[in-house]
């Protein structure tokens, strides 16, 4: 590897061409307004869930849409689906449906993947 | 064998098939109900609920008046053929019980004239021809009406009509061809023995008599199989509902409602609905958005036959839950309870969550009124600031439930048919309010308001801050001063149609200025298109939506379009140069302009 001078932590870093993303890819067919998403954070700055744990939506989805599944099941139940991200969303995204949808892709017993 | 004839073994067959098939899925749905269900109904099976229930079984299922409140040619329409139907049945069962010699089957009830070829003998005889003809005559009115409906629906007061399966036409065919063949039967024998009443016989002496030989078995045959058609088709069709309404209305009666699962109830309810279609008209994602297969009545019907999997599912999303199809729907089923259960999220929904809530802690809120703005209200902080004003004016003691950080009702996980998840929720809010003691919940946001009413069994009086301000207002506590600012109220769905708040909002803007009013308010108020029951709709398609009801509201010219909900609030102000403010502003503004009182009131 090449030496540029600063390194990436190894927990940071992953293969993007190994990844699974046939969720993500099913994720933005349901959403399609998800592909406007610029990850400005708007929704985890207004987020309720966020004002009492770390539950960070920006970060989920973000992870969600790399493939990286992994722990997301967990934490996305901690939103109280009230909907202020897809208020305050400058790009019109409709985080609730994504949420949603998410949940429903994580689910053990959808075996479509 | 003495009064019978080949051509009534259809009807026989068709007869004995109608009542095994519903009996049979009747106990099938009835084992279907689940517990409180099944208690509620031994508890008041018998009681004096069942005299309302006839009352109202009498009114719907025959006279058809709500539907008449709607539309008096629609209300005659249905009226005509059900209770004329009915008449028919029990005027006919009467005279052939009279008249009938030989041993009585019960198809001579049916094939009366067929088997009596007497002339009326005397005058009861006589008077019992006479009515029959009188109310055929009224039944095939309203068939004849139900053909206009067909070709022009607008005469009877309907936009648009459902557009129906193959089924569902087959057996309407048979419907609308049973009355025109019995007049036809009764015509022809008529011309042949002379038994008719003053229509049939007028009919009949048009038929010359080799003609009258000739047609009449054919006629009689031709009644009993559309008679057969009609009956055995039924259970599987629309018509289902002419049976399960008086079964529905019973259990309503009883104190039966929908669970957050399908069970035998909504399964009664599911068959009840006719598909008359008056869901369809209002509904604004028909009205703006050409979105023309998600209607109740569609998805009720796809629930039924359990059929198109992926149809549910995408019918029951796209939904604003604006609560207008319930409005409309005159079997009066509960629709918004149904789209519910058809978005239920089964293993997705998980329960044991929102743990990080139990880290809130109660607050000693004795002698103080809770006030919950709701997530909303915290998107729009100008609502919260004015309550405190007007908490202040009025030296109301309050406590800031979710002033600094924002809990949620349960409401949007409810909509979404995550039922665990917001059961959960629902827990730890009723256990934070109930452990601080406050006299009171006071919330600016409908959707809450609404959960907080018929959700959470609170042991406080809850009001809508509409409600609250206007009990203020009345009772001298919070003086306002009448200035000459015209308003427009907009009802959003869930306090107008969720939980039928009209008048105080009302009450409260009359005493700051005037009201004017609008073309679609009260029960038929527009949705904003921001309802956080769809997650289906783009953001274009909720502009559009928007845009619709704030050109209703924008139409009298006010200085101010008024609102009591923060969704509507933020939904409109984006929307139009008018100025568009949250009754609690405009309220507020009105306190600050006179002097305050400051006295503390107990409330």
């Amino acid at each position: 590897m090449n030496n540029f001078g600063f390194t990436i932590k190894k927990t940071r870093s992953f293969n993007l061409s190994q990844a699974d993303l046939r969720k993500a890819e099913a994720l933005l067919r349901e959403v399609p307004s998800y592909r406007k998403c610029i990850g400005c954070g708007g929704c985890t700055a207004t987020c309720s869930a966020r004002q009492f744990t770390d539950f960070d939506i920006r970060k989920v989805h973000n992870t969600f849409r790399r493939g990286q599944y992994d722990k997301l099941a967990d934490e996305l139940r901690k939103c109280m689906l009230c909907g202020k991200c897809t208020l305050v969303c400058p790009r019109g995204v409709n985080l609730r449906s994504l949420i949603i949808n998410m949940r429903q892709l994580l689910t053990p017993s959808n075996e479509t993947f | 064998m003495a009064n019978f004839h080949p051509f009534v073994v259809p009807f026989v067959l068709g007869t004995i098939g109608l009542f095994v098939i519903c009996g049979y899925k009747y106990v099938r749905w009835i084992k279907q109900f689940d517990r409180k269900q099944q208690k509620l109904i031994k508890k008041n099976m018998f009681s004096t609920r069942i005299f309302p229930a006839i009352k109202e079984m009498f009114c719907e299922c025959l006279l058809h008046l709500r539907i008449s409140k709607k539309n008096w040619r629609l209300g005659y329409m249905h009226r005509s053929i059900a209770f004329g139907w009915f008449l028919l049945i029990v005027v006919g069962a009467i005279e052939s019980r009279i008249g009938t010699k030989g041993p009585f089957h019960f198809w001579c009830a049916i094939f009366y004239r067929f088997f009596h070829h007497n002339p009326p003998a005397n005058g009861t005889e006589f008077v019992f021809t006479q009515l029959m003809d009188l109310i055929l005559l009224y039944v095939l009115s309203g068939i004849f009406l139900a053909f206009v409906k067909k070709v022009h629906s607008r005469f009877l007061g309907m936009k648009r009509t459902t557009k129906h399966t193959v089924m569902d036409t087959t057996v309407k065919i048979a419907l609308w061809a049973i009355f025109p063949l019995r007049l036809l039967s009764e015509s022809v024998t008529a011309r042949l023995y002379a038994n008719g009443g003053f229509l049939t016989q007028s009919i009949g002496d048009l038929f010359g008599r080799r003609a009258a030989e000739f047609l009449e078995l054919p006629c009689w045959s031709l009644y009993s199989i559309a008679l057969c058609i009609f009956f055995l088709m039924l259970p599987f069709t629309r018509y289902m509902h002419i049976f399960t309404e008086v079964f529905l209305i019973y259990f309503r009666k009883l104190g039966l409602r929908d669970s957050v699962k399908m069970t035998g109830y909504t399964k009664f309810e599911l068959s009840s609905c006719s598909r008359c279609g008056m869901c369809i008209d209002r509904c604004p994602l028909y009205n703006t958005l050409d979105i023309n297969d998600v209607q109740s009545v569609y998805l009720l019907r796809n629930l039924r036959n359990l059929e198109h999997h992926q149809d549910i599912l995408a019918a029951g999303k796209n939904c604003l839950m604006c609560h207008q199809c319930a409005e409309d729907c005159p079997v009066d089923i509960d629709l918004m309870s149904i789209r519910r259960i058809s978005r239920d999220k089964g293993d997705t929904d998980m329960s044991d969550n929102y743990r990080y809530l139990d880290t809130v802690r109660g607050f000693n809120a004795i002698g103080r009124v809770a006030y919950f703005g709701g997530c909303m209200t915290q998107l729009t902080p100008t609502i919260s600031e004015s309550m405190k004003t007007i908490f202040d004016a009025a030296g109301v003691k309050y406590w800031h439930l979710d002033g600094d950080r924002s809990i949620c009702c349960g409401r949007p996980l409810m909509q979404q048919g995550f039922n665990k998840q917001a059961a959960d929720l629902r827990r730890k809010v009723s256990e934070l309010i109930t452990s601080s003691h406050p006299t009171a919940l006071i919330t600016s946001c409908p959707i809450c308001y609404n959960t907080f009413k018929y959700e959470y069994n609170l042991p406080i009086p809850v009001y809508h801050h509409t409600e609250y301000l206007d009990m203020l207002i009345k009772s001298g506590k919070l003086p306002v001063k009448q200035m000459d600012t015209t308003f427009t109220y907009h009802d959003p769905c869930d306090l107008g149609r969720g939980t039928g708040i009209y008048e105080q909002p009302r009450e409260v803007l009359k005493a700051i200025g005037q009201l004017k009013e609008i073309s679609a308010e009260k029960e038929n108020s527009v949705c904003c298109g921001m309802n956080l029951g769809n997650t289906v709709l783009s953001l274009d398609q909720q502009t559009k939506l928007r845009d619709k009801s704030l050109q209703i509201l924008t139409e009298p010219n006010p200085d101010v379009v008024v609102t009591a909900c923060p969704m509507c609030k933020k939904a409109f102000k984006h929307g139009t140069e008018a100025n568009v403010k949250d009754i609690a502003e405009v309220v507020a503004s009105s306190v600050r302009n006179v002097e305050c009182r400051m006295q503390n009131y107990e409330l």
